[in-house]
């Protein structure tokens, strides 16, 4: 119970004020496309150099908590999802902006958000000591394994077939090999300076999500324009409120699934909304409904995403080892002030540490109801006619895609995989199951040499990758899902293929 | 005749030019390329030697990072001798011996004559690292077990041709033994990370990094692979006085460059200015609260360092 001692701490002037900063801020920069979760602390680092250890803290952890809620903005109202996390976020929630249902999506998305980042927050302060052997309980072939487990997820997550949503993923996962291959240094499909780096993922992001729909909006030009008047309908924040809490199904997948991933060095946020999705998706009477801006969809994917931050921070917070480029930002931030997180960094910085978890804390609550208090007067973005918004989104997407490494290179991958994916989608393949095997790829595959190298020295590689209790559960796992996959397709082949398909169709057209 | 007069207005033009920007360089903010992530130890190094910048007995003028990272620095390392424009307003950082062992190894298109040293602020060991709980106590119970078991002792590091693979790489060759190197693909992080865990039996991590993990009571620091011991860690011998014939070649170095054809008094400014900056007394006590080793060295000492590298990196890596 120490974290009340210091909670306090929280609520002098100076730290409530860089807490409202930090919230605020991070909400604004998070919902810029480009604007990751990382560069945004990244950013801040510099604005703490002159403040007392605990304040700079606080700055970050909000600013950290709230850029991960505010990417949903842009992901439900733009279809740019801000980073990885809010993938999932886009395929209901801006189907429901879409239908002037903006506000209500935001609503839900912030209500998860705070939900599911308490409960993470929670985890972190209670749990700390025995997440932490939770994390190094994971070495190479489990790693591996976690990533064949995404892979499956990728053939049922928003297609119109498992065959398309696997060959979107193949995509993908061919995407991910180009550049420099990240343990020998081998050259694979650099025909351009621009993708020597790799495909960024961020870039890679915005072109695949955005550009789609710009090309669609020009496309469709004038003759839809009067056509369309939407209107926005205001939604009572009580509303919101009851449906949260009525769909527990979700809000508990989404949130549990989060803390887990989330604790997984590496891993990390990354594929959390997705699974969280699929999951959900997978366990909901009405799955039929998602993708066409169910709440469910939203829920899920939001609580999960932010149910990650807390527990993301346990590697770096007990033992010293940030778990993700977010918590390697963090770890600078703490070094700088001579701050040593590990093992014994609750009882050498008590007043630093619980000042920065509580922060967090109160963090997702004002994130919510600052979320809340706009999310009417930015649903009204729905309402901004297609030729205006176009423009607006593909400004936003070349300023998002340079912004992330100052490279015209990445806007040029955004241009490219987001025209490609254009074509794509008109024959029923979508973004998310290829940005699923671009995030995917690389994990499984560092974690598959170096698995091997250690097998070859050590013993061999069947015995390292197929025993042990935890390599035998992710494969139980890993078969239970491609199973209840085959099984799904099997028995709604008949009826939806056909449906799902004419539905698709004029939803593009 | 007329060529004459061409070239010494040329000349001339040239003269005032280089004058001129000697007089009123920097007129705006200048960059600095890093071509690792944003919160890794070379970023977060540049982003306090540089905080000083602004100040007039320095520059006068404010560094802005800019992360270019992937495939172990290449691509930041390209970028800066392939696009990056010599105008003295777009400064990098290097790692020694890092770029000098990519160039060796191919495939890149730089090489130290690519570059201008300016200065360099900070010297991170190489530090041979073993999880508390480990049955290893010195360098010599690790090179028993790897005679014992040729092949069979994994121990991780942050990568191939980097610091740490240099270390790995001279450890062999100094004990006559094999050795399973493991290299990390989430650098020296992910490499530490391998080792509390026991996926690998040891590690070759940096020394800031490794001395944390210490304090937080994680592993074993067995040895130091530098010339003499370090500041940080006055209690762990170096590998030479362990008995292995191993120098400072997979030490860290970490500075600052220009690209080459940047205008002559440039450089000489820069040179003049940026070691008295590192030499901060701000920027030395926020760098040893983070417990990363500075080093300071003019460019001079930095131009004999890289040729010295290049060379010992050339022995070493001619049989790979």
């Amino acid at each position: 119970m120490d974290f009340l001692a210091y909670f306090g701490d929280v609520f002098t002037p100076i730290n409530f004020g860089l807490l409202l900063i930090g919230t605020v801020g991070g909400l604004l920069l998070g919902a810029t496309p480009g604007l990751s979760p990382t560069m945004a602390v990244a950013l801040l680092i510099p604005f703490t150099f002159k403040l007392e250890p605990a304040q700079g803290l606080i700055l970050l952890g909000a600013a950290y908590t709230s850029t991960v809620a505010g990417g949903a903005v842009s992901a439900i109202l733009l279809k740019i999802p801000g980073a990885p996390a809010n993938i999932a976020t886009t395929l209901d929630g801006h189907t429901m902006a879409k239908k002037g249902q903006g506000a209500r999506a935001l609503q839900l998305s912030f209500l998860a958000s705070a939900v599911g980042g308490v409960f993470g927050v929670f985890l972190l302060i209670f749990l700390t000591p025995v997440l932490a052997q939770w994390a190094l309980a994971f070495g190479p072939s489990h790693l591996f394994w976690l990533a064949i487990l995404g892979v499956t997820v990728i053939g049922t997550l928003d297609s119109s077939s498992v065959v398309k949503g696997l060959l979107s993923g193949c995509i993908g996962l061919w995407l991910a090999t180009v550049g420099f291959d990240d343990i020998m240094g081998a050259q694979r499909f650099i025909f351009h300076d621009a993708v020597s780096g790799g495909i960024n993922v961020i870039p890679a992001l915005i072109g695949l999500f955005a550009i789609p729909q710009v090309i669609g909006m020009f496309a469709n030009g004038r003759r839809s324009l009067d056509a369309e008047i939407l209107t926005v309908e205001p939604h009572p924040i009580s509303k919101a409120f009851g449906e949260v809490f009525s769909r527990l199904r979700a809000l508990s997948i989404g949130t549990i699934t989060g803390s887990i991933i989330g604790l997984i060095p590496g891993v990390g946020g990354q594929i959390a909304g997705l699974v969280a999705y699929d999951q959900s998706k997978k366990m909901s009477p009405e799955r039929d409904k998602f993708g066409t801006g169910h709440s469910e969809g939203v829920i899920a994917a939001e609580s999960a995403n932010n149910a990650m931050v807390g527990p993301s921070l346990v590697p770096l917070l007990t033992l010293s080892i940030p778990g993700s480029p977010t918590a390697a930002v963090l770890l600078g931030g703490l070094l700088i002030h001579g701050i040593f997180p590990g093992s014994d960094l609750f009882d050498n910085h008590p007043d630093v540490a619980w000042t920065f978890i509580n922060s967090m804390l109160i963090g997702q609550i004002l994130m919510c109801i600052f979320g809340l208090y706009v999310a009417g007067l930015a649903a009204r973005v729905a309402q901004v006619p297609n030729a205006v918004m176009a423009a607006v989104v593909l400004g936003l997407a070349v300023f998002g895609s340079y912004s992330v490494q100052h490279s015209m290179g990445d806007v040029y991958v955004m241009a490219a995989l987001g025209t490609g994916m254009y074509f794509l989608e008109r024959f029923g393949f979508s973004a998310a199951p290829l940005v699923l095997g671009l995030i995917l790829g690389p994990i499984a595959e560092a974690n598959f040499v170096q698995g091997s190298m250690i097998a070859n020295a050590t013993s061999s590689i069947g015995s390292y990758f197929f025993t042990g209790p935890l390599n035998l559960a992710l494969i139980a796992i890993v078969v239970a899902s491609i199973g209840y996959s085959v099984w799904l397709e099997l028995r709604q082949r008949r009826h939806t293929a056909k449906d799902e398909a004419v539905a698709k169709k004029e939803a593009i057209s | 005749m007329k060529n004459l007069i061409a070239s010494a207005a040329t000349a001339l033009t040239a003269l005032a030019g280089g004058a001129m920007a000697d007089d009123n360089y920097p007129e705006r903010p200048i960059m600095l390329m890093v071509s690792y992530g944003a919160g890794g130890a070379t970023d977060f190094q540049a982003r306090i030697v540089t905080m000083t910048a602004g100040n007039e007995d320095a520059l006068g003028m404010p560094i802005a990072i800019i992360n270019k990272p992937g495939a172990g620095g290449r691509v930041g390392w390209n970028w800066f001798a392939g696009q990056a424009e010599s105008d003295g307003y777009t400064l990098g950082a290097y790692n020694i011996p890092h770029f000098i062992a990519q160039s060796i190894e191919g495939g890149v298109s730089y090489s130290a004559d690519s570059f201008e040293p300016i200065a360099n602020w900070g010297a991170d060991p190489a530090v041979f690292v073993v999880a508390a709980d480990s049955e290893f106590n010195s360098m010599n119970d690790v090179v028993d077990y790897a005679a014992a078991n040729p092949g069979k002792l994994t121990f991780s590091g942050a990568g191939l041709f980097v610091g740490h693979h240099i270390a790995a790489l001279q450890l062999e060759k100094a004990a006559g033994v094999k050795l399973a190197y493991i290299p990390n693909n989430q650098g020296g992080a992910g490499a530490m990370k391998a080792v509390i865990a026991g996926e690998v039996l040891g590690g070759v991590n940096n020394l800031s990094d490794a001395f944390r993990a210490r304090e937080a009571g994680n592993v074993k620091i067995l040895g130091v692979f530098d010339l003499e011991r370090n500041d940080f860690l006055p209690d762990v011998p170096t590998l030479m006085e362990q008995g292995f014939d191993i120098d400072n070649s997979s030490v860290n170095f970490r500075g600052v460059m220009v690209p080459k054809g940047t205008p002559q008094p440039i450089i000489d400014k820069l040179a003049e200015v940026v070691p008295t900056m590192f030499a901060n007394g701000r920027v030395a006590s926020k760098m040893k609260a983070g417990g990363s080793p500075m080093h300071i060295m003019t460019r001079d000492e930095v131009i004999e360092m890289w040729m010295a590298r290049e060379a010992a990196l050339k022995e070493l890596l001619a049989g790979l």
